[in-house]
This record gives C-alpha cells, sequence and structure tokens, in this order.
C-alpha cells in the first residue's frame, strides 16, 4: 500500500504550497485515475507520490508518504526506486540519455535493481512483448517519434516489476491503438498486485481502466469515489474536467428515452 | 469521398504531388500522397502513430524535403526555398513544445518570431498581444516559459505561431496534455483562423477533437491517404472497416447514432439534432 497522509508541498524558491493536506491511499492491485484542471497539482502529486519531490528535486513538504508501511523520508534513493516507479508525461524527459538501442534503454531499469543478467533480459522481454516493441529494439532511444518514445517509457517501467507505479499522462502522445495497448499492460500489472496511480486528461480510458477516481483542484482533493459515482458527479464540469462520453451522451440518450442497451451495444463496438 | 483533384483545386495553397518521403535510405515514411488543401479550409490529419503524419507536415514548412515527387506551398514548389523563407508563409507549432521554445520570459518568446518576419513597434505589440489573448498567456506574459506547465508551454508554442500571422498554420497534436477548458480553447482558436481566411493544418489522435472543430479529415494508414472527406463521411459506418485496419475508432457519437439507424452523427451535437429530429 502507497499512502500519503496530510502532505502538503511547496517547491524550492517558491512561497506558495502547491499541495494543501493530501490524503490518498492506493492499495494493492488498485488503479486510481487522478483527474483535474491544468495546474491544479496533478504532476506535482505524481513528483510527491514518487517520492522524487522532495528526496531529488528539493522543495518542502509536511505531511508522510510511506509504502507498505516504510516512510519514504528514510529510504535512499535505491531503495525508493525499488518500491515506486514514475513515468512523466514527456518521455524524453525520462530517457536514460545513456542507452544505445531501445532495449538497452529498457533493460536498465532491471539493471539497476542489481538483478542478475538472466533475469534483467527476461524482464526487458517481457515488457517488449507486452507493448508490441520487437521492431524497435535496435533503434536508437532519442530517434523515436513522440509515441513511440512514450511506449518505450512505459516498457521501461514495466521492466521494473514496480509495486507501485506512478504516471503523469503516460498516453498523451499515443494514438487510440498504442493508449488501448498501454490500458491493457497496466491492468495485467494491477492483476500482480501493483498499485497505479495514474493522472490522465483521457477520461474515457480511465473509465474504462480505473477503480477509483480522485479529483484535484488548488492543490487538494475534492471528490475521492468509486469511477462510475464520480463521473457521473455535476460538478465536473465546473472543474473543466470532461466527463467519459459514455456518461455524457448517456445523459443524452436517457434525456431522450433511448433504451440504455444501445449505449451498451455501441461501446463494446470499439473493443476491438 | 476524395476530395477533387486537378483543376477545382486551383486555388490551392498546399500542395503535394506524388510525394515520397524515406529516412535514412530505408524507411518508407510517405509512400506517394496526392493532396490538395485550398485557402480557409479547416483539416485535421489522423492515423497510427508511425503512419506519415509529422513526415507530412513538415514537408509544408521546408522541414523535410521530398525524396520523390514535390510540394507546393501558395504554387511555388518548395524545391530551392528556404525554411527561413517558407516561414513567412507557414507556421508551424511541434508536438513537443520544448523544441520549440528557448526564451527566458513569455513575451520574448512569443516576439521572436514576428520581429524575424521583419514586424516592429505597434504591430508587433499587437501581434504579441493578441496571440497572448487567444491562448489566455496575457497574465504571464514576464513568466520564465519553464515556470509554466506542460499544457501551457504548450499554448506558448502555439502562440509564438499564431503571433507570426502566417497565412497557413500548422498544428502537430495541439491538444496533447490539455484540460477541457484548454481543448475548447484551441478549438476557438483554430475556427478564428479559418474565419480570418487562414488555413488550419492540423495532426491529431483525438477524434472527438477531430470531429468538432474541422471541416475535413485526412486518414493516413502506412504513408498513404486511405480516408479523404467530412468528419460525418469519414467517421460514418461504411467507413469503419478502412478505420479500423489503421487502428481508429469513430468517437462514441458516431457509434450510438449508427446503432439508432440515424446516419452518421460524429459529434455529441450531430447525435443530438439526429435524435431530436427523429424524436
Amino acid at each position: 500500500m502507497l499512502e500519503l497522509r496530510s502532505v502538503s508541498y511547496r517547491y524550492a524558491g517558491y512561497a506558495t504550497e502547491v499541495l494543501h493536506e493530501v490524503d490518498l491511499r492506493l492499495s494493492d492491485g488498485e488503479i486510481v485515475g487522478l483527474v483535474g484542471p491544468n495546474e491544479a497539482g496533478k504532476s506535482t502529486l505524481c513528483l510527491v507520490a514518487s517520492g522524487l519531490a522532495p528526496a531529488s528535486i528539493g522543495g518542502s513538504l509536511s505531511g508522510t508518504l510511506t509504502l507498505d508501511g516504510t516512510p519514504a523520508a528514510g529510504l535512499a534513493t535505491h531503495q525508493l526506486a525499488e518500491r515506486v516507479v514514475v513515468g512523466f508525461q514527456n518521455p524524453n524527459t525520462q530517457r536514460s540519455g545513456i542507452a544505445a538501442t531501445v532495449f538497452e534503454e529498457i533493460a536498465l531499469g532491471p539493471m539497476n535493481l542489481g538483478l542478475a543478467v538472466e533475469d534483467t533480459v527476461a524482464r526487458t522481454r517481457e515488457a517488449i512483448a507486452r507493448l508490441k516493441l520487437d521492431h524497435l529494439v535496435l533503434r536508437d532511444p532519442t530517434r523515436l517519434s513522440g509515441g513511440q518514445a512514450q511506449l518505450v517509457g512505459i516498457a521501461s517501467l514495466l521492466a521494473m516489476r514496480p509495486r507501485h507505479v506512478i504516471l503523469d499522462e503516460p498516453t498523451a502522445q499515443l494514438d487510440p491503438a498504442g493508449t488501448r495497448l498501454v490500458g491493457e499492460a497496466l491492468r495485467s500489472l494491477a492483476g500482480t498486485g501493483t498499485s497505479l496511480l495514474i493522472a490522465e486528461h483521457k477520461t474515457d480510458l480511465l473509465d474504462g481502466l480505473c477503480t477509483r477516481i480522485v479529483v484535484i483542484d488548488g492543490g487538494r482533493i475534492v471528490l475521492d469515489g468509486p469511477t462510475s459515482e464520480v463521473f457521473d458527479d455535476r460538478r465536473l464540469a465546473g472543474l473543466g474536467i470532461e466527463p467519459p462520453a459514455r456518461v455524457r451522451l448517456g445523459r443524452l440518450l436517457g434525456s431522450r428515452g433511448v433504451d440504455p442497451a444501445v449505449m451498451a451495444g455501441a461501446l463494446t463496438d470499439s473493443a476491438r | 469521398m476524395t476530395a477533387p483533384q486537378g483543376s477545382a483545386d486551383g486555388d490551392a495553397v498546399l500542395r503535394a504531388e506524388g510525394l515520397v518521403h524515406v529516412y535514412g535510405g530505408e524507411t518508407r515514411a510517405l509512400d506517394g500522397v496526392d493532396l490538395a488543401i485550398r485557402r480557409g479550409e479547416r483539416i485535421a490529419i489522423v492515423g497510427q502513430n508511425g503512419s506519415g503524419k509529422s513526415t507530412l507536415v513538415r514537408h509544408f514548412n521546408g522541414l523535410l524535403r521530398p525524396t520523390e515527387g514535390r510540394v507546393l506551398v501558395e504554387g511555388r514548389d518548395t524545391d530551392g526555398q528556404r525554411v527561413a523563407h517558407l516561414s513567412a508563409t507557414v507556421g508551424l507549432a511541434f508536438q513537443d513544445p520544448d523544441r520549440q521554445i528557448f526564451a527566458g520570459k513569455v513575451r520574448r518568446e512569443v516576439a521572436f518570431g514576428p520581429q524575424n518576419l521583419g514586424r516592429r513597434g505597434a504591430d508587433l505589440q499587437a501581434a504579441i498581444d493578441e496571440a497572448l489573448v487567444a491562448t489566455g498567456l496575457d497574465m504571464d506574459a514576464q513568466t520564465n516559459p519553464y515556470d509554466l506547465g506542460f499544457s501551457r508551454r504548450k499554448l506558448l508554442a502555439l502562440a509564438s505561431i499564431l503571433a507570426m500571422g502566417t497565412p497557413i498554420v500548422i498544428l502537430d497534436e495541439p491538444t496533447t496534455g490539455q484540460d477541457a477548458r484548454g481543448v475548447e480553447r484551441i478549438h476557438l482558436i483554430v475556427a478564428d483562423l479559418s474565419a480570418a481566411g487562414r488555413t488550419v493544418v492540423a495532426v491529431s489522435h483525438d477524434m472527438r477533437f477531430v470531429a468538432e472543430a474541422f471541416a475535413r479529415v485526412i486518414v493516413m494508414r502506412d504513408g498513404r491517404i486511405v480516408l479523404d472527406g467530412t468528419p460525418a463521411e469519414v467517421f460514418a459506418e461504411s467507413a469503419w472497416p478502412t478505420l479500423a485496419s489503421t487502428f481508429l475508432e469513430p468517437p462514441l457519437a458516431a457509434r450510438v447514432g449508427a446503432r439508432l439507424g440515424l446516419g452518421s452523427t460524429p459529434t455529441d451535437a450531430a447525435l443530438e439534432a439526429a435524435l431530436a429530429g427523429a424524436g
């Protein structure tokens, strides 16, 4: 379990806090969606939940982050990385810059965990297969398209088989097929007991993936509940959050007395 | 469904003829693209990652040069024209804003493009102000771009292109990382550009944005154009197999409309109108 208790945070050099008394708990195997308007604190919350802030980027934090009962504050960087990994919005931020091929880039994570070579290779191959990256393994990681780089970034995280995963807009640069692929990979990772926090604007993706949705606004958590309840909440529009198409069109069809089975059918039309 | 070719598009501002682009002597990113875009059109290009969308639009401002075929901008072959010269006609906002941003202040960043095009004084200041207001960055004119979050750096990259006042504006994945309000803002910018007679070409994975903000949609697969028509045409049930062949899905509104036998309803609004008409 990953738990934030009463966490407030401000960046180094800034006078004001960007997170205010955030309480958040990720149970094992749970996929939690994090939504909110731009600049609400989603990316900051990702940095804090992964322990990067303040450990790596400074700033001032009050409250606690605990990982499976261990306070993150006392952990060294490598111990933190064994417990929680983070994927950034812009995959170019995440790339190691030292790997010559995509294969090496993905292998770097498990290698740094001190695994034996055969384990590193096995995990790397598994992550590559899961995200269908076989055709890219020998490519230079600095010469990928935005979408390819994002898939490689996610494969790098999967290869570490982390207990907890924090993802900041993992599909921002992906096409619909890549987005579905990532969704399937994350669902199967959660099936192994890993907990995930996913900051995303694509509520349609979260709708089919998450058990719970947390809404952040102005650095505070303003809604936290089961996916269907939160996405059906009428306050979302006022927060600048688009409900999933299922909810938007469901309301429209409901007001016209259309059989809900039509929506259910249309949703499966997409499940190719 | 194919857009008229030949004499009917004599007023094309962008034209690709038999365009082939091969990267590094092996990857055939564009495999014979013929396309004419008329002045003032709002046109979205969709397709899988690697289908050639970004490669195609980078030919329009000379960042990439054809391996075979040719590209004409306002009737002139881009061959031999410098990027610096083409950039007075074609503005391209990159997918990754950090490849574009370099100045220490938002206002300086936005000023760079129009200044390079020779704009000065009150005219320059007006162009900057207009772009900052359109992107909602007017309160951040003195901010360091790297103090902005990703979504606003993206809007800044867009503002820098808008301020250049180019007759053709190309947007590569403009809605990436934007919340609902940000997408709405970009939607309005596209509409305003088009209303002012400027041509807008966008590459996007966001099918809802594409269906709502654009009048013409081009679907690419393996470096070729496989569909070209209005959103109602491209997202009509008859086109779904072609969309599926490149792993694209019509918006949910289109799928619901088809199930109800309402014809092609690519947007929430089109579905609502069709329901009202049927009721």
